[in-house]
């Protein structure tokens, strides 16, 4: 009796803790989410209202090549910043977890200072780098390496440039988290049992720190595809990705509904990006 | 059997830092012999298993396996291979993945993988589970998965770090035996770091005694243990009462030790003994004899001394005793129903024992 009772008292306990939190996500997450989804099967109004219509329009529209390569713009754009931030990354975590200890928390400071200022007053700074006549360009023509300046600002490679500088930490803490818990002595293991360098890392390390880069690549991917102030300001004209089609249909086009079921489009593509990396992350390497 | 030794160190330095961690060290181990390095933690015996495993480079000095110097070879080319001391296995791959993986980086065919695995783990009794991981076996499972992963590649040397460590007192002793046993029928070198001398001595062919980066004795484990060749090991290497005092006289063979508040003690010379040496006379317990302080018989030396506590093991009762006031000995006495009543605490004895009981060492 005193068990089961003991059980209640704690169930009741869990369920005032989580309480709030529950309600806050749900009074500010799912119930403004759930309205986005009703809108995304309305229609838009003569002068960008929403007119309440139940049809699946705005998503047949979607499947318009124009958008479509929107799309796939921004899963392209997405994947490569995700792959640059891992050979970016993978190497100065496993630096970072192998020093010192004194040292990783250096490290660590160091790869969080960024977050220190607004992330757009950083972008603009990369304007600045990256214009015909910025600090990049200068220095090159200065140094003798190119006698032109190359416009990198505005074309997708600045987009590039801009995502993995966003989101290059995102990366580096998980992968510096598993490889920080790796246990040194296995990879001596994997030497002594005649292991050479790369073999160690494909068979030993890769494996075993294999959650610290799902979760990484999940961190980077996720809000890589999402973006919307990169691609604004550092993008040219047909550098636009997603997030610039969802603001440009609800503030520029007043399309709510079309906006509205790009969203949900985009939030397909990540569940459905989760489902697979959940699957790639079940089966033995 | 190769007239090289299986492994050589030649003068071998090592420092960790400014501080010394092996220091001018030579040992020459023999082709299929099971060699101990024992020693208390920071001794310098974990750092030459690494540095025979390539993990670490000698600042000076040579170290050859047979008869070829390896200081330029990598660890993964190097022939031995080491058993870890918490194993080190790949907590991602079976049993089966962890045996293969040094057949699989040798790029040996597929199906001797397979007999040359099933054999190892049949060797160590963990046959049929090859498809669990790591984590569910027991401990001495994991260890048994250890050694089959290091002989499975059949090295010139197998190098095991404190191999029975991490197991509990029963599982120690049955896999002493084990071990030794498995070592004879692969007839591979076995070299291995203990700080446990009950383990080196009962497993090893031959053991080496190291303290502070330096061999102090190489021997067989009776010569070790029978007579070490310094206080410390003698100290370090079983239980040993220990009286110090000055040679008085020297009589061929035969001195005599003059110590304070004890009659003066006959004992066996050791070489280049004179007059006024400060020595030290050590004394197995397992040597010493107690009888009644009235009892006579002829025994080379007796003293008087009072029993302070007594421990019963079973076959054998220990007694804690006090002699002359400050010196505290421990005797034991087998359980063998001899008719001689046990001691109790309190009890006035004395302690009886030959030339040839003790070591007279310097110090």
């Amino acid at each position: 009796m005193t068990g089961s009772s003991g059980l209640r008292t704690d169930a009741r306990r869990t369920a005032w803790l989580l309480a709030p939190a529950l309600a806050w996500m749900g009074l500010f997450f799912v119930l403004p989410l759930m309205v986005v989804f009703l809108i995304s099967f309305a229609t838009r109004s003569a002068y960008g209202g929403v007119e309440w219509a139940f049809t699946p329009a705005n998503y047949r529209d979607l499947a318009d090549p124009l958008y479509l390569r929107i799309y796939l713009r921004s899963c392209v754009m997405a994947l490569a910043t995700t792959g640059v931030c891992l050979v970016l990354g993978f190497p100065l975590a496993y630096h970072m977890a192998r020093a010192p200890a004194r040292w990783q928390g250096i490290w660590l400071v160091l790869v969080l200072i960024p977050f220190w200022t607004n992330f757009l007053v950083r972008t603009y700074a990369w304007m600045n780098l990256l214009r015909a006549d910025g600090l990049l360009n200068t220095a090159l023509i200065g140094a003798g390496v190119m006698r032109a300046p190359v416009e990198i600002l505005y074309s997708d490679l600045a987009v590039l440039i801009g995502l993995v500088y966003g989101y290059l930490p995102f990366m580096v803490l998980p992968l510096y988290a598993a490889i920080e818990r790796l246990d040194r002595s296995l990879l001596e293991a994997a030497r002594d049992l005649y292991a050479p360098g790369w073999a160690v890392f494909t068979r030993v390390i890769v494996p075993l720190t294999k959650p610290g880069i799902i979760a990484g690549c999940l961190l980077v991917f996720i809000p890589s595809l999402g973006a919307y102030i990169t691609p604004d300001l550092l993008g040219g004209a047909r550098s636009m990705m997603i997030g610039n089609f969802i603001q440009h249909e609800y503030l520029v086009v007043r399309d709510w509904p079309l906006g509205s079921a790009a969203s949900f489009v985009l939030m397909a593509i990540v569940v459905a990006g989760l489902w697979g990396y959940q699957r790639a992350g079940g089966v033995r390497a | 059997m190769q007239a090289n030794p299986s492994v050589e160190l030649r003068e071998v330095v090592k420092r960790h830092g400014s501080t010394p961690a092996v220091e001018s060290l030579s040992l020459s181990v023999r082709h299929g012999e099971f060699f101990s390095i024992l020693g208390p933690s920071g001794s310098g015996k974990t750092t030459t298993l690494r540095l025979i495993a390539g993990f670490e480079h000698p600042d000076q000095g040579d170290i050859l396996i047979d008869g070829r110097s390896v200081l330029d070879v990598p660890p993964n080319l190097r022939p031995v291979n080491l058993v870890f001391q918490q194993y080190a296995l790949f907590p991602h791959l079976t049993v089966f993945g962890n045996v293969a993986f040094g057949l699989e980086m040798r790029g040996v065919a597929r199906a001797e993988i397979r007999s040359r695995v099933d054999a190892a783990l049949g060797m160590v009794q963990l046959s049929g589970k090859e498809a669990r991981v790591p984590a569910q076996l027991s401990g001495g499972e994991q260890q048994r998965v250890a050694l089959a992963r290091a002989l499975v590649n059949r090295p010139a040397v197998v190098l095991l770090d404190e191999p029975l460590g991490a197991l509990d007192q029963q599982l120690r002793q049955e896999m002493q035996g084990e071990l030794k046993a498995i070592q004879e029928r692969v007839g591979l070198t076995f070299i291995c770091v203990t700080h446990h001398q009950e383990e080196a001595l009962t497993m090893s062919d031959r053991v080496a005694v190291m303290d502070r980066g330096r061999v102090l004795q190489v021997g067989a484990p009776k010569e070790i243990y029978g007579a070490p060749a310094s206080l410390f090991v003698a100290e370090f290497v079983g239980l040993s009462n220990r009286v110090d005092g000055r040679i008085i006289a020297v009589d061929g063979t035969r001195c005599r030790i003059e110590a304070p508040g004890l009659p003066a003690i006959q004992a066996d010379a050791p070489a280049g003994a004179g007059p006024g040496n400060p020595v030290a006379l050590v004394v197995r317990p397992e040597r010493l004899h107690l009888s009644q302080p009235s009892a006579s018989n002829g025994f080379d030396n007796v003293v008087p001394a009072r029993v302070a506590k007594t421990v019963y093991n079973g076959h054998e009762m220990q007694y804690q005793l006090h002699v002359a006031e400050r010196l505290s000995w421990t005797v034991r006495v087998q359980n063998d129903n001899g008719g001689q009543k046990p001691f109790l605490p309190g009890d006035a004895v004395a302690v009886r024992w030959n030339c040839d009981d003790g070591v007279v060492l310097a110090r």
